[in-house]
This record gives structure tokens, C-alpha cells and sequence, in this order.
């Protein structure tokens, strides 16, 4: 049976029918082309599907779209606005918070959301904090690198300067 | 991988939920965290032809205290008890669970409710409720029965809850005077299920013994386990270094682990051995004041 749902992501309403059985990570892959948002393992390890449900960091392969109807999904195609990265994009691009890229979104999602919640984390934090998504090429050491740096961007950046991106 | 076909419906009412599973019985699934379930149903080892999803039900993410418990609601996320000023400061037990818990993004979703009714016994929130003598308020039909923890897990993945009932709220007593818990976890890696893991909570009496003793074993049984004998081993002794070693032991013999790609069973007897001799110096480092 065929769901009407709405979804608002990165700022915008869509509407869609899906089957009930449609994963959220298919509704923004597939329905929507919004294939920043990788599938990795598919079965709720990796976090490469990481993406942010009303503000929580989720794994978009254990959600289902249904469940999305009427709520606020960002994905990573909602981090640079206006043409201008995101600092936590401009991180892992400084700090080379990446070798092969295919974590990268859901890492810059867990990131982003780890940010929001603690914008001044230790080394310790931000590795407890991403610790649900998993790379195979960095060792991490940049990626904590690349975190670090955009807390601190962030932190040096005024809220006006926030708002003028959007 | 994708779920079988199934019909969503998403009650607003817990009566309303309640009525679904009436209608459906064994056909009917609870979606609450879905962090078991969705898996689960992705890899096809569970095909529900209804999902009743709770979390358009308002009133349900509690987590406070009254009445002399703590009540934890059906929708309320691991990550809220591990967030919660109330958990960190008064239930450190929980608060040493919650964080521990697959890993930060599972923990968004998934809810202690429904990792208890799911009855895995490598949830962690099992043991952890068996060792504060928690009861798990179980909504049907007629009025809420309160089901004692003791009693709630039957075999693996099977409860007491009938096929028309919801886990609507789990109840911690609030912990009393001279009291402490701990909860130690080895696991292979974050994100993977316990090697071994265990949850201690005493309460003392005047005298520095032990008036109250719970002790809650995940992982090394078919179900979650309560270390009756490593309890009854320490309640009224002062809990000293020998005191304490009697009771690990006893908890390594009365643990029942399977060997399987985590280890062998005999590595994982000797595990809670340590496990427990750790956790229960740290309740009683805490009932006694200390962090």
C-alpha cells in the first residue's frame, strides 16, 4: 500500500507516495537523487548513511521514509549553502579528512551533528562522537584533525556571518 | 536489502495501538527505535504483515521521577539517558549502560523499552534492569499490569508480554541511601554486542555491609541473567576484596555462555569473573560517596 508523505529536506518541502517498505536512504537516493548520502554496509554499522532526523545524526538504512513523513531531514547536500562550504567541509578539505571519500558525508553529518550539540569538543569527544561511522583509509587521524578545525571555525565565526551564508 | 511487504499504520493513541494489536495479533510488530526490528526485517528473519509504528504517540518519551520510581517511556532514546543530568547524577548505573550502547547514532533511535521487549540477551538494558530490580509496565486491552523484570524474560527474544500488549513504561526504584551501581562492558569493538557485560547495585546499612545486592549478567546466557547466587553470596557481608572474589566466582559458575566467534565459553566465564569484581568495587566506591 502506497504512502503520501512529506518530507522537508535541507530547507525544502517533497512530497512522494512510497511504499512502506521504502528505506529513507532509497527515498533521498532514489526518489530524490540526492546520492550524497552513501550505503555502505546496509546493515546499521558503518554510518556512510548518516543523516540528521529533526537534529539527531541517524543511519538513514534503518529508517524507514514512512517514518520521515512531516519531520526534517539535512543531508549532506544541506551543509554548504550559497556555494560556500560548510566549515566542517572546508575541514576535512584543509586536513585531508580523507583518502577515498565514501565515508566522508556520513562522517561530516556526525560531525556536524556532534558540533551542534558540544561546539568545543576534546580530542576524546570527537572521536566518542564519530564513533559510529567507521573509515578504511585514514585511521582517523585526520578526520579528528578535520573536526577540530571546524569547531574552530565555527567558534571564530560570528552568527552573522552564519546567517549571511543562508 | 529491503523488508518483505508489510502495511504501516501509525496510531496516535496508545489505546489506539493497543486496538491494532488486538486486530493483527502475531501478525503485528511494534516499530519503536527499530533498531533491532528494521535490521531484522531487512535481512528477512522477521516479515510482519503490520508495522504498528508508536512514534507518532504523543506523551511517551518520559524520563523522570515520582512516586518513589523513575519512569523511563516507551519512546524514550538511549541517547536521552545518556544526556540526562537527572541519569548522571542519581543513576549511575544507567548512565554507565546508555553510553556503552552500540554506538552514538544507534543510540539516537533505539529506546529501553523496546531493547527489553525485544528480549535479545545481548541487550545490555537486561542486565542493567535485573540488577536495579526494575518493572516494566506492560499496556493491553484491560488496565496496565506491572510486570517485575524477574519475571519478564522467558527464552531468547520471548517475554511475558501478551501479543495485544505494549511496553508503555519501565520503572527504576530510585535509589536509595548508601547505594551505588556500575556497569562494565567488553566488547570487540564500538558498535558490536558484548563479549561479556555486566551491571552491580548495592545498597549498605550502617555498618558498611551489604543490605541490598543486584547483579545483572548480558550475553552469556539464553537470556539475560540475574546472578542470583553471586548475590546471596554478598548480601549482609562488608563488601572487602574477599567478599567481593567470592561473589565473581560464584557469578562465573552460575553464567551459562555459549562459545561462539566472541570467544570460547570459558574465556567468557572468566570474563564476568572480572567484570564483576570490578563493577561491584565501583558501586561500592559510589554507594560510599565517590565518583
Amino acid at each position: 500500500m502506497g504512502h503520501r508523505i512529506s518530507v522537508t529536506i535541507n530547507g525544502t518541502v517533497h512530497e512522494a507516495e512510497v511504499e512502506s517498505r521504502l528505506l529513507l536512504v532509497h527515498f533521498l537516493r532514489e526518489v530524490l537523487g540526492l546520492t550524497g548520502t552513501h550505503i555502505g554496509c546496509d546493515t546499521t554499522n558503518c554510518g556512510a548513511c548518516t543523516v540528521l532526523l529533526q537534529g539527531r545524526a541517524v543511519k538513514s538504512c534503518t529508517v524507514l521514509a514512512v517514518q520521515a513523513d512531516g519531520r526534517e531531514v539535512m543531508t549532506v547536500e544541506g551543509l554548504a549553502r550559497n556555494g560556500q562550504l560548510h566549515p566542517v567541509q572546508e575541514g576535512f578539505f584543509e586536513k585531508h579528512g580523507l583518502q577515498c571519500g565514501f565515508c566522508t558525508p556520513g562522517m561530516m553529518m556526525s560531525a556536524y551533528a556532534l558540533l551542534q550539540q558540544n561546539p568545543n569538543p576534546s580530542e576524546g569527544e570527537i572521536r566518542w562522537g564519530i564513533s559510529g561511522n567507521l573509515c578504511r583509509c585514514t585511521g582517523y587521524v585526520n578526520i579528528v584533525e578535520a573536526v577540530k578545525y571546524a569547531a574552530e571555525k565555527m567558534r571564530a565565526t560570528p552568527a552573522a556571518a552564519e546567517l549571511e551564508r543562508s | 536489502m529491503i523488508p518483505d511487504r508489510f502495511e504501516y499504520v501509525a496510531p496516535s493513541s496508545v489505546a489506539e495501538a493497543v486496538g491494532l494489536l488486538q486486530r493483527y495479533g502475531a501478525e503485528a510488530k511494534v516499530l519503536a527505535g527499530g533498531h533491532s526490528l528494521i535490521p531484522l526485517m531487512k535481512l528477512r528473519l522477521a516479515s510482519p504483515r503490520y508495522l504498528v509504528d508508536i512514534n507518532r504517540i504523543r506523551g511517551l518519551a518520559q524520563l523522570q521521577e515520582d512516586d518513589g520510581t523513575l519512569g523511563v517511556g516507551a519512546l524514550t532514546r538511549h541517547a536521552d539517558l545518556e544526556t540526562s543530568e537527572l541519569i548522571r547524577s542519581r543513576y549511575p548505573l544507567l548512565a554507565d549502560a546508555a553510553r556503552v550502547i552500540a554506538d552514538p547514532l544507534v543510540r539516537n533511535m533505539g529506546t529501553l523499552a523496546g531493547s527489553l521487549a525485544h528480549a535479545d540477551p545481548a541487550g545490555d538494558w537486561g542486565a542493567a534492569m535485573l540488577a536495579v530490580r526494575a518493572q516494566v509496565v506492560a499496556t493491553g486491552p484491560r488496565r496496565d499490569r506491572t510486570i517485575p523484570i524477574d519475571e519478564f524474560f522467558v527464552d531468547t527474544f520471548t517475554t511475558t508480554l501478551g501479543p495485544d500488549e505494549i511496553v508503555s513504561e519501565i520503572r527504576v526504584p530510585k535509589p536509595s541511601p548508601r547505594s551505588g551501581g556500575a556497569y562494565l562492558k567488553v566488547e570487540r569493538k564500538v558498535g558490536d554486542f558484548a563479549i561479556a557485560a555486566v551491571g552491580t547495585y548495592v545498597v549498605l546499612d550502617e555498618k558498611g555491609a551489604c543490605r541490598q545486592v543486584g547483579i545483572g549478567l548480558c550475553n552469556v546466557g539464553a537470556t539475560s541473567l540475574r546472578a542470583k547466587r553471586a548475590e546471596e553470596t554478598l548480601r549482609g557481608r562488608v563488601p572487602d576484596e574477599k567478599a567481593i572474589a567470592d561473589a565473581a566466582r560464584a557469578a562465573s559458575e552460575e553464567c551459562d555462555p555459549a562459545s561462539d566467534l566472541r570467544g570460547p565459553a570459558e574465556y567468557k566465564r572468566d570474563l564476568v569473573r572480572v567484570l564483576i569484581g570490578r563493577a561491584l568495587r565501583r558501586a561500592v566506591q559510589r554507594a560510599k560517596g565517590g565518583a
